[in-house]
């Protein structure tokens, strides 16, 4: 296996516009002739789907929600980036670009995330068109706020509700598709395989998630946005349903995963509060652009938050990093979260909290200004702990929430397998190590609505895919494998429920592979998970049939596909032995706790190729090269 | 808290189905509701029974997934609060809770409380978005639109879908959902082109899809967990009455 990133060449900010000349279109008429399977309803699998039923590809989508409106993209709050510039406060493209590969910790690819930040002017274009109700002044134009890793206003928001007007924005142009015919939908569906013909993606296998018919659905094309695998940590702001299955059952095919130990752990989520807790919620980012993260000074203060004086609190983010503050991006602020709670000084029950205070900012601008900013947030709050946050600071702990990890794709988002094309979270490209604030929803939009329509046609017109015969071992081969699947898990007739196995791997990884991790962790989960695969595959308990609509089979197979990725997360933790943005070695820090990198041996991408049942996983790397940015140590200071 | 759950349990779309009684003891106060409903399910499941499907996803109140009737209110007693951000401490020791999934014509059960709501989807369909193909957009700045017709155009724009407001009405009517995205979509001038035509296609598509008409109750803004103003059905009768004199 190569990992090519087949990066055009050309000056940088030339050569996204060079490479679209040089690509090859497909003529209307032959666009028509094409079947496109696009896997996920989120923002990149909306968009993409969307914008290749106006093309008049014939497309299919599907998800496993009840409405393609409900995927997880939903969820973001704060806001979108652009570098549009219109506060007039020094932004660029080049300065996006510069904010999103440092706030990555140097480990993403230049001409990727030069894109990127080139695209997104476009995008924010695209949905004011759509009637995205972005905020704004009261002049009628767009309003902007800052976000953390950047000291510029570039960001786009609606309320804290960025992520639901950008995806029904999106839902309505892929709505619209299926009206005319060129999109059909497929929801309440699982993609639990992947078919592979002659060496090329060609189709997926689908459970109906009602009445459990399996089938396979065969194409020209794969295009997979199926989001993240947060959920590998059972606890995380990932929704309930957030699955690794689509993404790791490519892998199996030959799809290199790249970078899977880069997590992202966001450091303002409601802490957790008992054992039945299902899932955590984050508390949007945008919050910290007026309050004030602190803790006491002195540890087990036990005093209520009002009761102690200034004198006494540590407000340390701006204590430690004067520029950016609470702004600071989310891996250090979680570390530096993590840091005053082992310290003794955390506040709650559990001492597991840090207190995130609008008194200054209430003061300063107004309960009214506060309410109007921020006025869903305060109440999501409010209604999950019982605490109002006008008058008492919130506490908030860091949680699992984002995955910069994913399959390895080029320049054209394609993976190793060719045919095979994938999308936002899913797919590696362009956060690095640590993605900033706002920039998820950047790019899955620009995946999605600006650059699979050129490259899927260039790959269609290159290759000119022959029809597939169903009747191919391969096909009915894929078909039977996930039918023995399901059959093999309900055939267990174990003890144990699903969730009780998920939430022992999340208590695995959470501590050897959390927000901090070290090679004694890893080893010792890395010995651990192989022992609770067994035991699942010896004791699950899943009732009922596969027949028909079951929760318990839909659980146990992505648990299963999670117990046996969370050991290439691991493996893959466990070999980059350096820190970079979330992913932080205890062995290799600086002597005031910062990451320490180590350029010289891990400026690469880690794109691991599966080699078979109980195999060790073949490492491949792809090197980084940096022409345009000069490598610093990271720092906020 | 201990508590009395009376569930409604149906095997398939076809089943007749009928109310379980169950016993959740042990119910904390912090707990939310489908976290409560998560431990009754392992309980049954480690008892050798089947678990209660539920509809859920996200669990922060914004996918608009959760979808069941709790004690005759969709969504459940809190003011504004989907079933997913409902916390335990709304109910008392000792109750008993009704929980049955939404009803209503057009949202056929397909098991246990999961209904079916693509017609929602459909409606959407219809008519529900600007027909602006990727790629054909001005400059963002180059329409202004004025601040407080922006803001209410929001608030119309937070539905989630949900269809708390269909299973609320006693007739079924999907008004506010549908009023929700004609208020959205018109208040705004990227939605002005297409106004009149959007409108009358939605609404012949709810009428289509088996939903009730408005007679005013109100009940669905009482259900909705976005509060998605009344005002919105007015706006929407009063572009279909527009659109209706521009093709009689």
């Amino acid at each position: 296996m190569e990992l090519n990133a087949r990066i055009p060449p050309g000056p940088l900010e030339k050569k996204w516009d060079l490479h679209r000349f040089e690509m090859r279109l497909v003529n209307p008429a032959n666009k028509r002739k094409h079947t496109i399977l696009v896997v996920g309803s989120g923002l990149a699998g909306a968009s993409a789907a969307a914008t290749l039923g106006e093309l008049g590809y014939q497309v299919r989508c599907y998800c496993f929600q009840d409405s393609a409106r409900r995927a997880h993209s939903i969820a973001a709050q704060g806001g979108i980036n652009a570098a549009k510039n219109y506060q007039n406060d020094g932004d660029s493209v080049d300065r996006l670009f510069y904010d999103t590969i440092k706030g990555g910790d140097f480990r993403s690819r230049e001409a990727n995330v030069y894109r990127l930040a080139q695209v997104s002017l476009n995008i924010i274009d695209q949905c004011v068109a759509q009637g995205v109700p972005f905020a704004r002044e009261y002049g009628g134009l767009l309003a902007n706020r800052s976000f953390g890793g950047a000291q510029v206003s570039r960001t786009f928001y609606a309320r804290g509700q960025t992520g639901q007007q950008l995806l029904l924005g999106a839902y309505q142009a892929l709505e619209r598709q299926i009206g005319a015919g060129t999109v059909t939908m497929f929801p309440r569906a699982e993609m639990l395989d992947l078919v592979v013909v002659d060496g090329r993606a060609r189709g997926i296998v689908v459970r109906n998630l009602v009445d459990g018919t399996i089938e396979t659905h065969l194409g020209d094309a794969v295009v997979l946005a199926t989001g993240g695998y947060g959920n590998a940590f059972y606890l995380s702001t990932n929704a309930k349903g957030c699955n690794v299955t689509a993404t790791f059952r490519a892998w199996k095919h030959g799809a290199a995963f790249a970078n899977p130990c880069y997590t992202q752990i966001h450091p303002t989520c409601i802490p957790v509060s008992g054992e039945y807790q299902s899932k955590l919620t984050l508390m949007s980012e945008s919050l910290r652009n007026d309050g004030r993260v602190w803790v006491p000074r002195r540890a087990g203060d036990k005093r209520a938050p009002g009761e102690i004086p200034e004198a006494e609190r540590d407000y340390y983010l701006e204590r430690k990093y004067p520029s950016y503050g609470n702004l600071s991006p989310r891996d250090i602020a979680s570390r530096a979260a993590k840091e005053v709670c082992d310290e003794g000084r955390g506040v709650g029950e559990t001492g597991l909290g840090v207190y995130l205070d609008f008194a200054d900012a209430i003061r300063r601008l107004g309960e009214d200004t506060i309410r109007e900013r921020y006025g869903n947030l305060f109440e999501m709050y409010e209604r999950i702990t019982a605490e109002d946050p006008y008058r008492v600071p919130m506490r908030i702990f860091p949680a699992m929430h984002y995955t910069m990890g994913g399959l390895w794709v080029d320049y054209n988002l394609m993976s190793t397998l060719p045919g095979l094309f994938v999308l936002g979270e899913a797919n590696f490209s362009d956060h690095g190590a640590n993605r900033l604030g706002a920039s998820a929803l950047m790019q899955g939009l620009a995946d999605g609505y600006f650059i699979i329509p050129y490259t899927l046609g260039d790959y269609l017109a290159t290759t000119r895919p022959a029809p597939v015969d169903p009747g191919r071992a391969e096909v009915r081969g894929a078909e039977a494998a996930v039918r023995e699947r399901v059959a093999r898990l309900l055939g267990v007739n174990g003890t144990r429920t699903v969730d009780d196995f998920h939430r022992a791997l999340g208590k695995i990884l959470w501590e050897g592979c959390g927000m901090e991790r070290n090679a004694l962790g890893l080893r010792r989960a890395l010995g651990e998970i192989p022992l609770l695969r067994e035991e699942f595959w010896r004791d699950v308990r899943v009732l009922g049939t596969g027949e028909e609509l079951n929760q318990s089979l839909e659980r146990a197979g992505r648990v299963a596909d999670f117990l046996e990725f969370a050991e290439l997360m691991c493996r893959d933790a466990l070999h980059r032995e350096e820190s970079c943005g979330g992913h932080f070695r205890t062995e290799h820090q600086t002597p005031d706790g910062e990451a320490q990198r180590d350029d010289a041996h891990f400026a690469y991408v880690a794109g691991w190729e599966y080699a078979g049942p109980g195999k060790e996983p073949v490492l491949h790397k792809e090197k980084l090269v940096f022409e345009n940015v000069h490598l610093a140590t990271r720092s906020y200071k | 808290m201990n508590l009395t759950l009376k569930i409604w349990r149906q095997a398939s779309p076809i089943d007749r189905g009928q109310f379980v009684v169950y016993k959740a003891p042990d119910v904390s106060p912090d707990m939310s509701f489908l976290e409560m409903l998560d431990v009754v399910n392992e309980r049954l499941e480690a008892a050798g029974e089947r678990a209660i499907a539920f509809d859920h996803d996200c669990r922060e109140g914004i996918c608009g997934t959760c979808s069941m009737m709790i004690n005759g209110i969709p969504h459940g007693p809190a003011r504004a609060t989907t079933t997913c951000q409902l916390h335990m401490r709304h109910f008392r020791d000792g109750q008993t809770v009704t929980i049955e999934p939404f009803r209503a014509r057009a949202f056929p059960v397909l098991r246990d409380l999961i209904v079916d709501r693509g017609a929602l989807d459909r409606i959407i369909q219809a008519g529900g978005f600007v027909s602006v193909a990727t790629g054909n957009a001005p400059d963002a700045n180059a329409v202004p639109v004025p601040k407080d017709r922006l803001e209410h155009a929001m608030d119309a724009a937070q539905c989630i879908g949900c269809g708390a407001c269909v299973a609320a009405c006693p007739n079924g009517s999907a008004m506010l959902f549908t009023g929700a995205k004609v208020t959205h979509l018109g208040l705004l001038p990227q939605g002005q082109p297409e106004r009149l035509r959007r409108v009358g296609a939605m609404v012949e598509r709810m009428d289509l899809e088996g939903f009730g008409g408005c007679t005013n109750f109100g009940e669905c803004h009482e259900a909705c967990p976005k509060e998605i103003p009344l005002s919105t059905i007015a706006r929407l009768n009063r572009d279909y009455l527009k659109a209706s004199l521009r093709t009689a």
